[in-house]
């Protein structure tokens, strides 16, 4: 077809577009298949390691010196496999979503790798290898990170990042040279060995510099600041992946390397473990309930929901550390609850923003609404996503949360300051946390997808294709799993339990049956019963909505009430800003939002106003307080060193040869 | 763990039925007693069950636009409360659904009413609709924290916080009513009540203000059936959570886990007798005070965590072991 007629360009196009459209097709197909087969053989050998004997496997060839050691026992087991679930719902997503959205091959072949490089970092068994892993897991993370590095937003959310996971490996690099050098040993197994000899000092060093690497991995404050930034802007099933999945590897660092190699630790360890999680959690939802950028909500969800799991992590240490080893028991599982619960609601959640995304293209909940009517079972699947972050009965989040706040009451207090001081706080922290989630789940629902569009973009919305909703459609069964039938995880977190010692994993955790019951504790709860006794319920009120149904007129259907106007107009409706403005407005001393009002007067008459400008930002106050000034510092410091380098070879020979004598003198 | 028996079961359903029935009167007798002392002579007690009535009967309109979220809303706000009312301790202790969900499960089950409402405040898509919505959603935020608290404070005595375990715990040992731990939490609780059930000085149910607003404003476009629904839950919402306070404060009366016939006639007088005169008392109150402003309101509730804060401490500080 070389003679193509002048007036129909388009037939060759056509031509060549269609053999390209079938080979996109099937690398969206392979890249998702890869990524979910990879999930299936987390799952299977996660499970396979929690409940049957460790796996080890050695490597010497591949590295030269130490080799690879891989060693999966039933806490890496949980994470690998709880990875793998969310890579297998991401994989079949991924399917539609890189066709509908154009993906290049670059990010097809390094979603698999990312997935791949998740589930090796569980499964290290020593430091070389698992920094190796670490730094396989960020690098791929980057790359996808910056998958549309055409836009300048992602190219600084995509620097932010690097800076950040760069120098958490920085942290985490120290901590376990450190650790090795004290323990004598490159394998986790040997450092465990000998952990009885490691100076206090040394454990204090390792505990602090952990949880400034493994923290900022996991979103927890102050080093949080690259997650509204990166999970925004990463393509959303990469977003799936890195808050559902990546997030988790900082807690199993913290659990891994503090809890089981290093524990136990003194009653500070847990109470810093605490004041974090409870820090991370409450500022979290703070910015979550005022952020209009749904994927920024969630991010901001994310590092609330890594708090409490820290918060719990750190409960479960201190009451431990007190003797208090069967609460502490429940604290444990109450983190285990709650990783699983966030890993499957944020998938979902992701998902489903990604699914608005590609559909209209925004991401901004200002300019979202309607799309119950144009995308119902993108819409239904955000729902129990958002229900679940909402820790509300029926949501997957609210039984690790319940289990959390019994451990945090039933903690001992007799003769114990410090618990009776720490508790009722957490408790409170804890509660403001599910109070303020509530209202940013609702928002991020109500407004995003209820009422009308907002734009034409969101009022073009179609749905997404059948891969797309098979992907959220598993992470859904999860979510409905976690909501009504947690006994299903039971005999799992008792192996992973039982692996944690130092919190009290010798003892008997509760009991995940058709009841929760709590060991040794008057108290017991049952999601599944209270699910089918509110199904009943509602259709008594239904039964009750009936009601002289004889002797009404047939129904209508009319337009809404415009208060004596023609008709309303979309703009007339609460927009996420206008909805969390009282929020905003009482804890204005936290989130410091940048209002601007700017009045036009008329120029006949200031008494008549021409047009209001509002302009609002909410920034992160704490990354610009804490960022900001070490930012400028940094490029300050780097100007003075440029200095050093004009590019003079004669200056630089002068250093070469200084540096040289230097040295010569030190060696003497 | 209190065992279940059939009449333990009768009593339960029996305190769903009271439940239903009794809302509109109560509702009916809070207005009666406003009216008489703001010396109006008052629609009468009655006068909300002939207004379901005459709603019931009316069209079923559905608002253009508005999804199965609006039309569902009532019903699960509905549902949620009966389902509360089997759970609570209000004539008997022994609820078939006691050991299947504790304080926290019924705070939640509230907390989900009010998500729904305000999901279809939000369906609506009118400024109504979104400022109620709005405004109620951020009370209910701020009030959790109080609510959780209070929850924590009253479980500490009976090592428990499922309901049958803190009101025998109370009944059993009476005087620690009068500690400082019981008497905090009972204003905590009191004022998270009053706010959750949009009473005086935090929202005013009888308001036709559209900028005073918070429940009526996100409930502005129901009608016909709906906001019977709408209007009957909230009344039951009023009457379950007057009964919990009842019970957790002063449980007196109430029939046991396994009950006979009497005790459960007993337990229906006491507990109507108890909701009663705190409906009156709330009533009376609700005269002498106006609504607050809505940014001050934070401050209420701040100052109810404050006391729920204390009430946790002091009960852990000055804490009888029992048992």
């Amino acid at each position: 077809m070389t003679t193509a007629l002048p007036d129909s360009p388009t037939v060759p196009a056509l031509d060549k577009a269609l053999p390209a459209a079938r080979r996109a097709h099937a690398q969206a197909v392979a890249s998702g298949s890869v990524t979910a087969a990879l999930g299936v053989l987390g799952v299977a050998l996660g499970l396979s390691a929690v409940f049957g004997a460790p796996r080890h496997l050695r490597i010497g060839w591949l590295l030269p010196l130490v080799g690879v050691i891989f060693d999966l026992g039933p806490l890496g087991g949980f994470f690998v496999a709880a990875t793998g679930a969310v890579s297998i719902a991401v994989g079949i997503y991924a399917v539609g979503y890189a066709q509908r959205e154009h993906w290049a091959r670059f990010p097809l072949v390094m979603l698999p790798l990312f997935v791949a490089a998740m589930l090796l970092v569980p499964a290290a068994g020593s430091v070389t290898t698992f920094l190796l892993a670490w730094e396989l897991m960020a690098a791929a993370s980057l790359v996808l990170v910056l998958s549309e590095h055409h836009r300048a937003q992602v190219r600084s959310a995509g620097a932010f990042y690097a800076v950040m996971t760069q120098l958490g490996f920085a942290a985490i690099l120290l901590a376990l040279v450190v650790l090795s050098a004290a323990g004598g040993g490159d394998a986790f197994a040997t450092i465990a060995a000998g952990s009885g000899g490691i100076s206090g000092g040394t454990r204090t060093a390792v505990l602090l510099l952990t949880l400034m690497g493994f923290g900022s991995k996991a979103g927890l404050l102050p080093l949080h600041a690259w997650l509204p930034r990166a999970h925004p802007e990463a393509p959303s099933p990469v977003s799936a992946l890195m808050s559902a999945a990546m997030v988790n590897m900082g807690i199993y660092g913290l659990i891994r390397i503090d809890l089981q190699i290093l524990g136990p630790g003194p009653h500070w360890w847990g109470l810093t473990l605490m004041v974090f999680g409870a820090l991370s959690a409450v500022f979290g939802v703070l910015q979550a309930s005022v952020a209009t950028d749904l994927k920024r909500l969630l991010a901001y969800s994310t590092t609330e929901n890594m708090g409490l799991v820290t918060l719990a992590l750190g409960a479960a240490t201190l009451l431990s550390s007190y003797g208090a080893r069967q609460v502490a028991a429940m604290a444990m599982t109450a983190a285990l609850l709650l990783i699983l619960a966030h890993a499957a609601f944020k998938t979902l959640a992701f998902l489903g923003a990604g699914s608005v995304l590609a559909a209209t293209g925004l991401r901004d909940l200002d300019k979202l609404g309607g799309l119950a009517r144009r995308m119902p079972g993108t819409t239904v699947m955000f729902g129990i996503a958002a229900l679940g972050a909402s820790g509300l009965p029926l949501g997957a989040g609210f039984v690790g949360e319940w289990l959390l706040l019994q451990s945090l009451i039933h903690s001992p207090h007799e003769n114990n300051t410090l618990l009776a001081l720490t508790m009722p706080l957490s408790v409170g922290a804890v509660a403001l946390t599910t109070g303020l989630g509530i209202a940013a789940m609702v928002k991020a629902f109500g407004v995003g997808f209820l009422a009308r569009p907002r734009s034409a973009a969101a009022q073009a919305a179609r749905e997404a294709p059948t891969s797309m909703m098979a992907g959220m459609a598993l992470a859904a069964a999860a979510c409905g799993v976690f909501a009504v039938a947690p006994a299903a995880l039971g005999p799992l977190l008792k192996q992973v339990l039982a692996a944690l010692p130092t919190v009290g994993g010798n003892e008997a955790g509760p009991a995940l049956g058709a009841y929760l019951r709590l060991p040794g504790i008057p108290g017991s709860m049952s999601p599944g019963l209270i699910a089918v006794a509110l199904v009943v319920a509602v259709l008594l009120a239904l039964g009750l909505g009936r009601w002289g149904l004889r002797h009404r007129p047939a129904a209508a259907v009319v337009p809404l009430w415009a208060c004596g106007a023609d008709s309303l107009s979309s703009k007339m409706q609460y927009t996420a800003t206008s909805f969390a403005e009282p929020l905003q407005r009482v804890f204005d001393n936290v989130l410091k939002p940048e209002t601007d009002v700017e009045v036009t007067h008329f120029a006949e008459s200031q008494y008549l106003v021409e047009k209001v400008t509002y302009r609002t930002l909410q920034a992160d106050p704490l990354e610009q307080r804490l960022y900001t000034p070490v930012v400028r510092a940094v490029t300050t410091w780097a100007q003075w060193v440029r200095r050093a380098h004009p590019g003079s070879v004669h200056l630089y020979l002068a250093y070469g040869a200084l540096g040289l004598l230097i040295v010569l003198v030190i060696s003497r | 763990m209190s065992t279940t028996t059939g009449l333990a079961a009768l009593a339960t359903l029996l305190q769903v039925v009271a439940v239903v029935a009794a809302a509109p009167l109560l509702v009916g007798g809070m207005r009666q007693v406003r009216a008489r002392l703001e010396g109006r002579a008052g629609g009468g007690i009655g006068q909300p069950w002939r207004d379901l009535r005459k709603l019931l009967r009316k069209q079923q309109i559905t608002p253009a636009g508005t999804t199965v979220v609006f039309g569902f809303a009532p019903a699960v706000v509905a549902g949620t409360t009966l389902l509360i009312a089997a759970i609570l301790p209000l004539i008997a202790l022994g609820s078939p659904l006691d050991p299947a969900a504790d304080l926290f499960g019924v705070v939640g089950l509230l907390f989900l009413g009010t998500v729904a409402l305000t999901l279809a405040g939000l369906d609506t898509g009118t400024a109504f609709g979104g400022m109620g919505s709005s405004r109620e959603i951020t009370i209910a935020a701020l009030v959790e924290p109080t609510i959780v608290l209070a929850v924590f404070a009253l479980s500490i005595p009976g090592h428990s916080a499922n309901l049958a375990a803190i009101v025998s715990a109370t009944a059993d040992h009476p005087g620690q009513l009068v500690s400082p731990g019981s008497l905090l939490a009972f204003v905590a609780l009191a004022i998270v009540i009053i706010a959750e059930t949009g009473r005086l000085p935090v929202d005013n149910p009888s308001t036709h203000l559209e900028l005073t607003m918070i429940h009526e404003a996100m409930v502005l476009e129901y009608s016909g059936p709906k906001l019977a629904l709408v209007e009957w839950a909230s009344g039951m919402r009023l009457t379950v959570l007057l009964g919990l306070i009842a019970n957790l404060f002063l449980p007196w009366g109430i029939a046991g886990a396994d009950p006979s016939m009497l005790a459960i006639l007993i337990g229906l007088v006491a507990i109507s007798v108890k909701i009663a005169l705190l409906a009156g008392v709330l009533a009376t109150v609700e005269i002498f005070i106006a609504k607050l402003r809505y940014f001050r309101i934070p401050e209420l509730l701040a100052g109810s965590f404050l006391l729920a804060l204390l009430a946790v401490t002091a009960s852990y500080f000055f804490a009888t072991p029992t048992n």
